[in-house]
């Protein structure tokens, strides 16, 4: 091999390692492009909802109302026959299976539905108005074209009869998509199309809340010991390692801990944001302080020496000068970590988030989930309604971090500043 | 009533703190003293004295009472009953009095549970009505205490600062309090477990079934063969291999392209591709786990089946390949970004001596830089490890949850953490060798992770040491 060769060979072998890099990259950009289109593709129809529109007479002799100022009679009335009975008929039927089958195309709710829009307009008591009813799961995915109509009827969870009430329905006009405000209003439901992540989002405010209250303050004390007070002694030294080793322990551990600890000790009530706060707060303490540290540690010696040489103690130096020139960077610490507490899930698993919950929480000490505790409890049922919801649950999710982190960067870059 | 209580002690302090600031020039006219600080902070001096205490006294209070309350009823219900009662039975009887207190009590009720009853409900209000009174003593004890300091002409803010020093002091320590917590609860439900079943089979068994754990009361007396049964029931070298398994996978796909990306970026990325690149990976590292998890499920997993079908290959949809790519995906921008940073704090003489002898950049990086930077990388691909171990909802929503012992990345295994969180998820009983078992294994998992991030700590510092 001759000179010229051998240096082409070199220069070759200079592309392929370069390429190699590019590709590497290129393949973790693909895995970001790929995780945000997938999510987005799923959980983009979540947002609308499937309604039927039903021509209703509100009957005062169906509902049993005699006196429509009677409240108590307008609110225990027959809702239910009344829309049963007058929606079967929008299509002929035969026997019981397809009577069955057509009421099935309508979400349970329906009889809440009617009743509500009722006490809003009492004035409609024997007239017929057109109500839109939201459509059961299976309709609602028909309609959004989540369901193959080409395989065979048995392996489909909607019938040929169904399918044929469908298209007479397309036909009419009777289908309408609307902004689905269950969504965020309501909170867990055996049914995709009641479900919401509103309880959710309350329970993860609730607990991201308790764990601001308790970690900040914490570790901003601590913080501020270790740089500006603490001795060099062995007990200083043990805390530095156990912060660092803290601030890598796997999160479950936490839960257990929270579980050993908080739940049997101190008998916390279950499943509340109360403890899955403190649970949080415990495992976000190292996360800010660290931070913290580094940017106390960042404002310049000089700073110190000036305010000590006008008189003022070591406390008034720290806590008028050294903390507030430090706070940018803390805060953004802070953001970076409650960011990173907000998408956690094992913790909250083992201290009972994962519970079954309808109501709203209204404080840290209701049963509540979270949102990435939504996320694991939907992805695990069946139904095809929840894929979008989960889908959409990781959006909002997603959309809440992006928030998070950008305003920690923006803190940063607008509040910092520059020592040379 | 604890809520009143604390918004009482703070509107109160606040109203001592702002009442005291202003009067105090009154106060040492009359006293005959002079002042030696700012009249703020024989105001704060005041109020931290009323209020620390007080909120001190609140806060154990609360969390010793249970456990007096509890006590009591215990030896009432003791020194009724003619024969012996087990902890567990007291136990037992304490929940369902406490349940037919809150008065959603179900099935049968005695005339222990009906005593316990009325005694529990006079013992609370007893407990409140103490804790009351306790409470304002305080605040009155402690309030006269300062006023009396300051007119004994104390120094109001090196009072003041020492206080705040102590606090720091305090909550630096929290650090160490939490990992304290976490050793105690692992250590104490783990040797409850090993006291039934013995630390060599937990250890090296290598048959994992909690499920045959029948018999929920360890207190009770077992027989050696029903012992023997538990020992062969809990063996976690399945769930220690599939861990180490699962892990291998991320690593193989995270290590590759994590120390690839992060070379680019060091060595060759204009600062247009570095500011808009970088970034952009990292978005892999701010995704919630559980976002994986589901990605995993629910794309990848399926997608490997069918994949492996027109292969003729029979694929789990639970495989370990789909769980341990996705946890690759997810480790990849620690791993470049650490990388990167180890190799940007590679002296420039040390390339700038290659290029002068005539090598290439790409042999400059692999025969300088990349040797120069090892330790920091391995340091950082430690890190990594402990954190593919540790990771619970991808393996829990994406690997299976029968423990196979297997080295094919088709099938399904399940991890360490998955099996914690299968076992505590949903209703446990805290006595039973199952709930133990869960703990048992976060001690291991969390000695394991612990020796991990240790060395690697100690080899990353080293290796910064080395260039500073």
């Amino acid at each position: 091999m001759n000179k010229e060769q051998r240096r082409k060979k070199r220069y070759q072998a200079e592309k392929r390692f370069q390429a190699y890099g590019i590709v590497a990259i290129s393949l973790a950009l693909f895995f970001v492009g790929l995780l945000v289109f997938k999510v987005f593709s799923d959980g983009t129809s979540a947002f609308s909802r499937t309604m039927i529109k039903v021509p209703i007479t509100f009957d005062a002799d169906k509902l049993g109302i005699t006196n429509i100022n009677d409240k108590d009679e307008v609110e225990n009335a027959d809702y239910f026959t009344l829309v049963y009975e007058q929606f079967i008929k929008s299509y002929p039927y035969s026997n019981d299976k397809e009577e069955k089958q057509i009421i099935k195309l309508l979400s349970p709710d329906y009889e809440f539905e009617a009743k509500n829009y009722f006490l809003k307009n009492k004035d409609k008591l024997g007239k017929t108005v057109s109500l839109l009813l939201t459509a059961s799961d299976d309709f609602d995915q028909l309609h959004k074209g989540n369901f193959p109509r080409n395989i065979p009827e048995e392996r489909r969870r909607l019938s040929n009869y169904q399918l044929g009430i469908y298209d007479q329905f397309l036909k009419e006009g009777k289908i309408e998509k609307i902004f689905n405000n269950y969504l965020f209003s309501k909170g867990d439901s055996r049914d995709p199309e009641l479900a919401g992540f509103g309880g959710a989002i309350l329970g993860s405010f609730f607990s991201i809340l308790v764990c601001l209250l308790i970690s900040f303050p914490i570790a901003l004390a601590a913080a501020v010991y270790l740089e500006e007070f603490a001795p060099k002694n062995k007990l200083t030294d043990l805390i530095e390692i156990n912060i660092n080793n803290l601030a890598a322990v796997p999160s479950i551990v936490f839960g257990l801990l929270g579980l050993g600890v908080l739940l049997n000790v101190f008998e916390l009530p279950r499943s509340t944001a109360l403890v899955g706060g403190i649970t949080l707060a415990l495992m976000t303490l190292p996360r800010i302080i660290i931070p913290a540290r580094a940017s106390l540690k960042a404002v310049p010696p000089s700073i110190r020496e000036g305010a000590l040489a006008v008189g003022a103690s070591r406390v008034q130096t720290v806590f008028h000068h050294v903390v507030p020139l430090a706070m940018p960077g803390t805060l953004s610490g802070t953001i970076i970590g409650l960011a990173q507490a907000l998408g956690e899930t094992a913790p909250l698993l083992l201290i009972g988030m994962v519970a079954f919950v309808v109501e709203i929480p209204g404080s840290p000490l209701d049963p509540s989930a979270s949102l990435p505790v939504q996320v694991y409890l939907w992805s695990e049922s069946a139904e095809r309604g929840f894929v979008e919801k989960t889908s959409a649950t990781i959006m909002m999710l997603l959309g809440f971090l992006i928030v998070m982190n950008s305003l920690a960067v923006y803190a940063r870059q607008k509040f910092e500043r520059k020592w040379n | 009533m604890n809520l009143v209580l604390l918004i009482f002690i703070l509107l109160f302090s606040l109203s001592l703190f702002f009442f005291s600031k202003s009067r105090i020039g009154y106060f040492s006219n009359s006293k005959q003293f002079k002042l030696k600080a700012l009249p703020k902070y024989y105001a704060y001096y005041l109020s931290l004295w009323c209020a620390l205490p007080a909120f001190l006294v609140l806060v154990s209070w609360n969390i010793l009472e249970p456990t007096i309350v509890k006590n009591l009823i215990f030896s009432k219900i003791q020194s009724n009953s003619l024969n012996e009662v087990s902890r567990d039975e007291l136990n037992l009887i304490f929940q369902k009095i406490k349940a037919y207190y809150a008065g959603n009590f179900t099935g049968q009720l005695s005339e222990v549970i009906k005593s316990g009853a009325d005694q529990y409900k006079r013992l609370l209000s007893v407990a409140v009505s103490s804790k009351v009174v306790i409470f304002f003593v305080t605040i009155v004890i402690f309030t006269s205490i300062a006023l009396k300091n300051i007119a004994n002409n104390v120094h109001a803010r090196e009072g003041v600062e020492k206080i705040i020093r102590i606090l720091l002091f305090i909550s630096s320590v929290a650090a160490i309090l939490t990992t304290a917590g976490i050793v105690f609860s692992l250590l104490f439900e783990s040797i409850k477990f090993f006291t039934t079943i013995n630390f060599f089979d937990f250890i090296f068994g290598t048959s994992w079934s909690p499920q045959k754990a029948f018999v929920s009361d360890t207190s009770a007396k077992l027989s050696a063969s029903e012992i023997k049964e538990l020992s062969e029931a809990f063996g976690a070298i399945p769930l220690f291999a599939g861990t180490a398994f699962i892990a291998l996978i991320a690593m193989c796909v995270a290590v590759p392209i994590g120390l690839f990306s992060g070379i680019y970026f060091a060595e060759y990325a204009s600062t247009n591709v570095r500011k808009f690149g970088k970034p952009l990976i990292e978005i892999l590292a701010g995704v919630p786990t559980v976002v994986y998890g589901f990605f995993a499920a629910l794309t990848v997993g399926p997608f490997f089946r069918v994949l492996g079908e027109s292969f003729g290959l029979e694929v789990s949809s639970e495989s370990a390949l789909a769980a341990g790519l996705v946890m690759g995906v997810m480790i990849i921008p620690f791993i470049s970004s650490l990388t990167d940073d180890v190799i940007n704090s590679v002296p420039q003489s040390l390339r700038d001596g290659s290029y002068a002898v005539g090598a290439t950049k790409s042999e400059t990086i692999k025969k300088v830089v990349f040797p120069a930077a090892l330790p920091g990388i391995v340091g950082s691909i430690l890190l990594a490890v402990s954190r593919a171990i540790g990771e619970t909802m991808i393996v829990v929503m994406a690997a299976g949850l029968a423990a196979n012992l297997t080295i094919n990345p088709l099938e399904s295994t399940t991890t360490v953490t998955t099996q914690i969180v299968m076992i505590l998820v949903g209703d446990q009983e805290f006595t039973s060798a199952k709930t133990q078992a869960a703990f048992a294994l976060g001690l291991t998992l969390f000695a394991a992770t612990l020796v991990l991030n240790f060395i690697a700590l100690r080899v990353v510092k080293k290796y910064r040491e080395q260039y500073e």
